[in-house]
């Protein structure tokens, strides 16, 4: 009998580790009251880099978003840019062109020829986007929450058909640390669960026994209280939010002899370690993820 | 006085009161600084631990505090592993005292001033004891390949059961030889670049670099470090379970020149990729990591043979039912080889499928879920050593009856459990997507949580008992003083 009632209790362990998640669950809608349009300067000069905080110097201003890019704003721009042909549709995905990288035959590196590349999945159920054959539209509640779901190309054209950049590592980095001191986090030197949305932060949109860690809308940990969740600010020295979890971030840098495209910020689905300021993660220009966003830069 | 002076004689000077020493001291180690990660941040204790136990932790720092509490914790394994061959092989007495003195004393340093330093601010006279601790054990080293030199009159044999050349030279003692001598000088490879970037205060794990095309040779020196001592340590326990079960006969004889084969060529691959020869060192390696591997399944070939032919010995003709419950009649004695057996799953077989679709699949993935299965796949192995060594142990200090089954049984269970759910943990991608992998991911954390978490109070039920034990005046522990592991080998 006892040997019955383990095999039933583990099969309904297997049963619930296979249950599907709902992926159009709804989320709660919250205005962070932060403008995902302003922008942010950085002014030339010397700050810490790294983790060992090596002494290094950026000799330009540059200005940078002070959010990630919003579903709303990417969903703006694929309706636009598929109007006017920028990009196209192929198959299941957008795709538009790039230029190609230099390629140097190292080691496990992957030729990028020009051509056209996959910008997002137009069926991926993840994604916080519908698309009819003609329009895209940002799936409800989801509109001020950062775009995910997309490429490096993605990112990349994105952020040039605009006449912007992706950030490099240094101006990332810089944007995120400051210039005076050699913080690990955006806001200083700890870390709690209610300044930066990463795996079990138990944040309003976290629900550990379905969906896992789901983004949070941007500029969402500025000191504000929503319902009975409390945030502190996040904020960096240069007034970014989102430095620091939610979603990895496309950075520009294109390495020699590699063909992989490197993120900062750690994310909603990363231990705290990960959202230290140097941290590194990297994937191929076509890597897509609910993990993965971006913001762009700007010369002023 | 003479109550503490018996207690200490038998801890520090007996070959199972060393090992329990060492054993008891990692189970500390496993169990308070196993509270700082993974689920246990999740649920706050790791906050609570920190709090409790004052320490001072620096974010910029946490890579070098991981290397240090992997170095104290291999230290003491490298510690249990050296007690065991000199009680196992013949050797000089005095080689014995000193190996087994100056490594008592160094991973002690190790654990103690190497943890203070990592973990409680930075005192630097605590790191210069660790690094003294750390060059002790290297010594230690030295001595036992002196000590082992099988070229010796003395170790000559004659026995056809095992092998030995046709001058007598002992080859499995060869093979003990030319494993300690791999690992001495493996360890170079780990103390120059320690030294190189010690001295800049910088860390970085190697699974953190692993994508980068330029690879400096101290950088590629501390990636073959890493692999090499893991192996290593594998190799040697192999050894070590093999000498315990009386490996003999014609597979030994056919094993032993293959492990020595595998070790060397092996190391050769490692020490390669600092070198010139960096292209082709992978394949040096599968070249060296295949003998060796062959050697171990030998082995396992041969116990199980013997575990099923003594328990059907009195049937004429034993069913395939009664053939498997011989060989599973005691765990301590199936366990260690079943191990190794399911360290092809979690280990071997994930290496080669990973280098084998590396650019195809493993590298489009991000460079983080490639770490989760490098990390993944190490832990596994360190973890399949831990229980090889803790069946063993129960052997050894004369576990009999249910007991005996309770404790090897659990372990196994707890153990493959675990490291089960962390192989599919690790290759989870494979089949599941990022958005809709939480609840398999609970249940396989509850599964690595249930399985881990038990293995540990399955160990401090043991070391409680063996604490209380040395209380006694005529406890296990001083029949256990005298005794010898090279007396206790199967017949």
């Amino acid at each position: 009998m006892k040997r019955i009632y383990l095999i039933l209790f583990l099969l309904s362990a297997l049963l619930a580790s296979c249950a599907s998640v709902d992926l159009d669950a709804p989320v709660p809608t919250f205005n962070t009251g932060v403008d995902p349009n302003a922008w942010a300067t950085v002014s030339a000069g010397t700050f810490f880099h790294g983790q060992a905080a090596d002494p290094a110097s950026i000799d330009y201003d540059y200005e940078i978003m002070v959010t990630d890019v919003t579903v709303s704003q990417y969903v703006h721009f694929l309706n636009e840019a598929l109007t006017n042909r920028t990009l196209k549709v192929d198959s299941e995905q957008i795709v538009g062109f790039y230029p190609g990288d230099v390629f140097q035959g190292v080691k496990h590196e992957i030729r990028i020829d020009p051509g056209n590349y996959i910008l997002v999945p137009t069926n991926d159920p993840a994604s916080r986007f519908t698309f009819n054959g003609t329009d895209f539209s940002v799936k409800k509640g989801w509109e001020n929450h950062p775009m995910t779901n997309v490429s490096w190309f993605g990112a990349w054209i994105y952020c040039g058909y605009y006449g912007w950049l992706l950030p490099t590592e240094l101006e990332w980095e810089k944007a995120a640390r400051g210039s005076k001191d050699d913080r690990p986090f955006p806001w200083g030197y700890d870390i709690a669960r209610n300044i930066a949305n990463f795996y079990t932060s138990r944040d309003p949109f976290e629900n550990m026994s379905s969906n896992g860690s789901l983004t949070t809308p941007v500029g969402f940990y500025n000191g504000q209280t929503y319902g009975d969740y409390s945030t502190l600010i996040s904020v960096s020295p240069y007034g970014l939010y989102d430095m620091a979890g939610n979603v990895w971030q496309w950075t520009g840098d294109v390495y020699e002899g590699m063909h992989y495209r490197f993120m900062r910020g750690g994310s909603k689905d990363t231990y705290d370690m990960d959202l230290r300021i140097w941290v590194r993660n990297n994937a191929t220009p076509s890597y897509y993820s609910p993990g993965v966003g971006f913001r762009c830069a700007r010369k002023p | 006085m003479q109550f503490i002076k018996d207690r200490i004689n038998y801890l520090f000077k007996s070959t199972k009161g060393l090992i329990l020493l060492a054993i008891a001291m990692i189970a500390m180690e496993t169990a308070i600084f196993g509270m700082l990660s993974g689920p246990m941040a999740e649920i706050g204790i790791r906050d609570f631990v920190i709090r409790i136990l004052r320490m001072d932790l620096i974010q910029a720092e946490r890579e070098g505090r991981i290397i240090i509490l992997y170095h104290s914790i291999s230290m003491a394994v490298i510690a249990i592993e050296t007690y065991m061959i000199t009680s196992l092989l013949k050797m000089k007495e005095f080689y014995k005292t000193a190996v087994r003195m100056f490594i008592t004393v160094g991973y002690l340093f190790v654990m103690i001033f190497g943890m203070g330093f990592a973990y409680w601010g930075h005192n630097w006279a605590f790191h210069g004891i660790y690094i003294s601790g750390l060059a002790l054990i290297f010594f230690a080293g030295v001595l036992l390949c002196v000590a082992l030199w099988p070229w010796n009159k003395e170790y000559v044999i004659t026995d056809k059961d095992y092998a030995h050349t046709k001058r007598g030279l002992d080859v499995e003692r060869m093979a003990f030889f030319a494993t300690a001598l791999t690992t001495v000088i493996s360890a170079i490879f780990g103390a120059v670049p320690g030294s190189f970037f010690g001295n800049g205060f910088e860390v970085f794990l190697a699974e953190n670099i692993i994508r980068l095309p330029e690879k400096t040779p101290m950088q590629y020196s501390i990636i073959g470090h890493l692999h090499i001592m893991l192996a290593l340590i594998a190799i040697m326990i192999t050894l070590i379970i093999g000498r315990w079960l009386n490996f003999k006969g014609i597979l030994h004889r056919v094993a032993m020149p293959m492990m020595i084969l595998g070790t060397i060529v092996l190391n050769l691959g490692v020490w390669g990729v600092v070198t010139p020869l960096e292209p082709i060192a992978h394949m040096i390696i599968y070249v060296g990591a295949t003998p060796s591997m062959l050697a171990a399944l030998l082995l396992l070939i041969w116990s199980w043979a013997k575990l099923i032919r003594d328990g059907t010995v009195q049937l004429q003709k034993p069913t395939f039912g009664q053939k498997l419950a011989a060989l599973v009649r005691d765990p301590l004695k199936f366990g260690p080889t079943w191990q190794m057996l399911f360290m092809n799953f979690t280990t071997s077989g994930i290496g080669i499928f990973m280098a084998i679709r590396l650019d195809k699949i493993f590298r489009v993935w991000p460079a983080r879920e490639e770490r989760i299965e490098l990390t993944g796949h190490w832990h596994a192995l360190s973890a399949i050593i831990a229980t090889i060594i803790l069946m063993y142990y129960g052997d050894m200090i004369g576990l009999k009856g249910k007991i005996r089954q309770l404790y090897g049984w659990l372990i196994l269970i707890f153990s493959d459990t675990a490291l089960a759910a962390v192989t599919i943990f690790e290759m989870k991608r494979l089949f599941i997507s990022e958005a809709g992998q939480q609840p398999l991911v609970n249940w396989l954390m509850y599964a690595i949580d249930f399985g881990l978490g038990l293995l540990l109070v399955l160990l401090a039920v043991v070391m409680v008992w063996r604490l209380i034990d040395l209380f006694k005046k005529k406890g296990r522990w001083s029949e256990e003083v005298e005794q010898e592991l090279e007396k206790e080998v199967e017949k």
